[in-house]
């Protein structure tokens, strides 16, 4: 066991966590932040992807115990005092969503790609959310959306 | 009011998902719950000897394990096939019995032989290692081929056959091949999926000690279904202590139809424990538990005539249904195949004969298009052959083989009601620059690139129907839909929808469909679906029919809230009914400028008296309350039919395909919401391309799945994948009143074949097999390159 202090959404959390509790572990079963998404065993679809420190990471493989101090922004923190992030207003506009399950990692993802790169093209939006599967869209939506996002950030 | 049929409305549900406030199966957690576990059989065929959990009981933290002995105690029922299919010699389908826990055989790898309770996951994970199953181990049937001639899995099933079935007429075939000019044929393997909806299978339990009621959280598409098998089959608890509920539900595809053993046990388990229990599928159970689809051996004929007349088609098939026959998986390869193997064509003669067997492999069962993307992919593949064999260009012999009068009797079984499948192929063609193909071609290859095109037109039946049909056919239910739609006191209105979204946009769609017939604001409209306790009964939704049969229940019971409030008004208004009109949420008594909303007329009918005076708004005979429901079993099918073309650029050294452009276009009738319905169509392209690129599940000859990961097996990704470019062309569907026609399956339905067709023409007609990966490609043009420098 070990105690961790970390911000999660802006807010102080202080927890006593065992030593193999993952970051989604701690997010959705102790924070209860069940927005992260658990999607697959092997850190390959990238439904539970947060920002740690400003970073888009896979929350599955990532060990809480080694983010002692570390600013955590889950698909929860992403609206500010109730207006939707530009990101969050595109997927909406463009129907980058279907069944919701892929889109908060899928949105996380994308938010830090325009951190990375202002206005991506085509190729480079589709090359930076290989990680993050989707099932329902064809992705054909959520690259417009990124770009609709883009656009407007 | 502007009409809201046919708008771009954003969907309602949206904000939710997109803050992280979805409320899927597993985010649901209940106060002193247990965690589940499965032992599951790591051999695909064994006799179980001894399941010995002595050891594991002692391990800490364990609530309780039961076994496939408990089970048979209890005489609790196992999983059913939903359709009675029979044989072409008269006999009954033959379907082996299917208990929720295993006690004698195991019959895949994946079968569920015991189950752990323990207060944490980690205690149930730790505590299942220590049960000890006995196992003697059989010599698996892994081998679709071989199946037939293996020994066989179930007592009592010879050959491993469920059903040797036929449909059409063999002799009328065999006088039509007589009069061909060249016979063209084809072997196909249509490759097995994997559905991978992105949530993996869970539920959580609730027993409520008290009332005595189970409640089930449930990743379903159809919890209405799921609660009539797992109470009328199961014997968990009769329906009416029973409630299952399926929230936000993350994508089906078909592989959350069947109710499954976990729902069963863990419904059970949790009234013998006296505990909530929660159990989620890690991604591997899903891979080997889930439903898989399509896995078909095919050998088709086509006779033509030398100018390219379609004369007769035979397909014999033989279809795999796993180690057990579930709820579509005897109906997807016969009556939601066979019918559709002659495409959109005229076809003078033709039959469809399937052999269905079992293997020791995981249930197959519908995967998005369910027996129509086979019978598409065979017929489509086969008249690119037969063009390519007649010298005739793709498109000349599908224009010259369509009907171009409807309805349309097809060969096999339907009467398509509408359709234009000239207009759908010749905008197509324009919309993809067919005619710039071979400049392309010619700029590809300076590059060292081969390039392909490829085409296929499709039709597609779906929302099943009607029911006294389908029942007959062997459905154990029928396939109506069923709407109710509340009014509120104060003029909100609640819409109660027997069907499921998992992805497909009800909350908006039928919020939209609503808002017109009541003239009611979209925001003021909620749709309610997914909860046996909420609504009436309902069959769910797969096949395409949310819309097409459950949008019209609902389009019916609101057109009796407008009459009903007809009768109100008209008394209100102190006017006769027959006088009053209802427009824009207005019933407005004609020639006059008397009127009241319908929010005055519900308000009305709830309040229905006055101050001081005995009076009241309701016509004798009418009751107060504005909700009325309805049950709509549609008159036939839907028909949405379409032409997708697309190319692809080959890179001969690496094998590498690169799809460069996909063009679909589709009919479906009246569009609610193109957002939406384009969003429909995309996702089911990415699967369809999938199948015909990159997805294959493979088991060993052991029945091991060596896919059982998305390390192993291919899904289609972001940079695998092109934009699409779509089109629309319209004939109204006669057989509803809004002239609808599914839409969620069309893009898997076409795509495979499509983009096959395009790899074999790039590679100048060689045969592929399915999924024409790199590996496969690459050895093709080897062999391209070998005879071509031969024959120079």
């Amino acid at each position: 066991m070990k105690n961790i202090a970390l911000e999660v959404n802006g807010k102080k959390v202080t927890k006593e966590i065992s030593d193999h509790t993952t970051l989604s572990g701690l997010l959705r079963d102790i924070l209860n932040l069940t927005g992260t998404h658990i999607g697959c065993d092997t850190s390959q679809c990238g439904a539970c992807v947060v920002h740690v420190d400003g970073k888009s990471i896979k929350s599955c493989t990532a060990l809480a115990a080694d983010l002692d101090g570390s600013k955590v922004t889950t698909i929860e923190g992403l609206a500010s005092n109730g207006k939707l992030h530009p990101m969050q207003e595109a997927f909406k506009k463009m129907h980058g969503l279907q069944c919701g399950f892929c889109t908060p990692g899928m949105v996380m993802s994308a938010v830090d790609l325009l951190k990375n790169k202002k206005n991506p093209s085509d190729q480079e939006i589709r090359d930076w959310l290989e990680g993050n599967i989707c099932r329902c869209t064809g992705y054909h939506n959520i690259v417009a959306a990124v770009k609709e996002a883009a656009s407007k950030m | 009011m502007a009409s809201l049929v046919g708008s771009r409305v954003e969907r309602k549900e949206d904000k939710r998902f997109l803050t992280g406030k979805g409320r899927y199966t597993s985010d649901i957690n209940i106060a002193n719950q247990t965690y589940a576990i499965f032992i599951r059989s790591p051999h695909a065929r064994a006799k179980i000897k001894k399941v010995d959990t002595s050891k594991a009981l002692k391990s800490s933290g364990v609530v309780d394990i039961l076994t496939g002995e408990h089970i048979a105690q209890d005489k609790i029922g196992g999983l059913i096939a939903g359709w009675a299919i029979r044989s072409e010699d008269g006999s009954e389908m033959k379907c082996p019995a299917n208990p929720p826990l295993a006690k004698d055989s195991v019959n895949f790898v994946g079968d569920p032989v015991a189950v752990v309770f323990a207060e944490t996951l980690d205690e149930a994970k730790a505590a299942a290692e220590l049960v000890k199953v006995d196992y003697k181990v059989l010599k698996a049937v892994s081998n679709l081929v071989e199946a037939m001639d293996s020994e066989a899995i179930h007592d009592g099933i010879d050959k491993n056959l469920c059903y040797d079935w036929l449909l059409g007429d063999r002799q009328k075939v065999k006088e039509a091949f007589e009069k061909a000019d060249r016979i063209i044929k084809l072997d196909i393997t249509n490759n097995r999926l994997i559905p991978n909806a992105m949530e993996p299978r869970a539920c959580v339990i609730d027993y409520n000690t008290a009332s005595e009621e189970i409640t089930c959280y449930t990743t379903s598409q159809n919890p209405h279904l799921s609660r009539l098998i797992m109470s009328a089959f199961g014997g968990v608890a009769p329906e009416n202590k029973l409630r299952v509920v399926a929230p936000d539900v993350g994508g089906g595809f078909g592989s959350k139809i069947n109710l499954y053993n976990e729902e069963i046990v863990c419904s059970w388990a949790s009234k013998k424990i006296e505990r909530p229990i929660k159990w989620v599928a890690e991604r591997t159970e899903s891979f080997l538990t889930d439903t898989h689809g399509r896995d078909h051996i095919t050998h088709a004929e086509l006779a033509v005539t030398n100018d390219g007349k379609f004369l007769g088609f035979k397909n014999e098939t033989i279809a795999n249904l796993g180690a057990y026959a579930r709820v579509f998986g005897t109906v997807t390869p016969t009556y939601l195949f066979g019918p559709c193997a002659t495409g959109v064509y005229i076809m003078p003669a033709a039959y469809s004969n399937v052999k269905a067997v079992y293997t020791n492999t995981a249930p197959v069962d519908a995967y998005r298009g369910a027996g129509r993307p086979e019978a598409t992919y065979t017929i489509e593949r086969i008249v690119d052959k037969a063009a390519m064999e007649l010298g005739m260009d793709p498109i000349e012999i599908r224009m010259k083989n369509f009907p171009t009068e409807f309805p349309f009797k097809q060969t096999l079984v339907h009467q398509i009601d509408s359709g234009d499948y000239v207009a759908g192929l010749n905008k197509a063609k324009e919309m993809a620059d067919y005619d710039g193909f071979a400049a392309r071609k010619k700029e590809s290859e300076s590059k060292g690139k081969l390039r392909g095109i490829g085409v296929t037109s499709y039709f597609e039946a779906c929302g099943i129907a009607p029911s006294p049909v389908v029942m007959m056919l062997g459905c154990g239910v029928g396939l109506w839909e069923s709407a109710e739609v509340r009014f509120n006191p104060t003029g909100q209105v609640t819409v109660y929808t027997g069907s499921h979204s998992h992805g497909q946009s009800h909350q908006t769609t039928f919020a939209q469909i609503a808002a017109d017939e009541l003239g009611v604001p979209i925001e003021n409209i909620d749709v309610v679906h997914g909860d046996t306790d909420k609504g009436t009964f309902g069959m769910g939704t797969y096949g395409s029919r949310s819309l097409t049969v459950g949008g019209i229940a609902i389009v019916n019971a609101c057109k009796k809230i407008v009459n009903k409030g007809k009768r109100i008004a008209a008394k209100m208004l102190e006017a006769s009914p027959d006088e009053v009109d209802f427009k824009n949420g207005e019933f407005v008594v004609a020639k006059s400028n008397k009127k009241k909303t319908i929010g005055e007329v519900a308000f009305a009918s709830y309040l229905p008296g006055v101050r001081d005076e005995v009076k009241s708004p309701l016509p004798e005979g009418d009751e107060p309350g504005l909700i009325e429901s309805s049950f709509f079993d549609p008159a036939n099918f839907s028909f949405p039919a379409g032409s997708h073309i697309c190319e692809v650029e080959i890179d001969p050294e690496t094998g590498h395909v690169k799809l460069d452009k996909y063009t679909a276009v589709d009919d479906f009738g009246t569009i609610v919401n193109p957002l939406i319905v384009e969003g429909q169509v995309h996702g089911g392209l990415a699967q369809g391309i999938g199948q015909a690129l990159y997805e294959n599940a493979q088991y060993d000859d052991s029945g091991q799945l060596i896919t059982a990961s998305y390390m192993d097996y291919t899904m289609p990704r972001a940079d695998d994948l092109p934009d699409f470019n779509l089109g629309f062309t319209c004939t109204k569907a006669t057989t509803n009143p809004l002239g609808v026609k599914g839409c969620g399956e069309a893009g898997t339905i076409a795509a495979t074949p499509t983009v096959m067709n395009a790899v074999i023409n790039a590679l100048d007609g060689k045969e592929i097999s399915l999924p024409a990966t790199a590996e496969k490609v690459w050895k093709a043009c080897k062999e391209m390159k070998k005879s071509n420098a031969k024959a120079a």
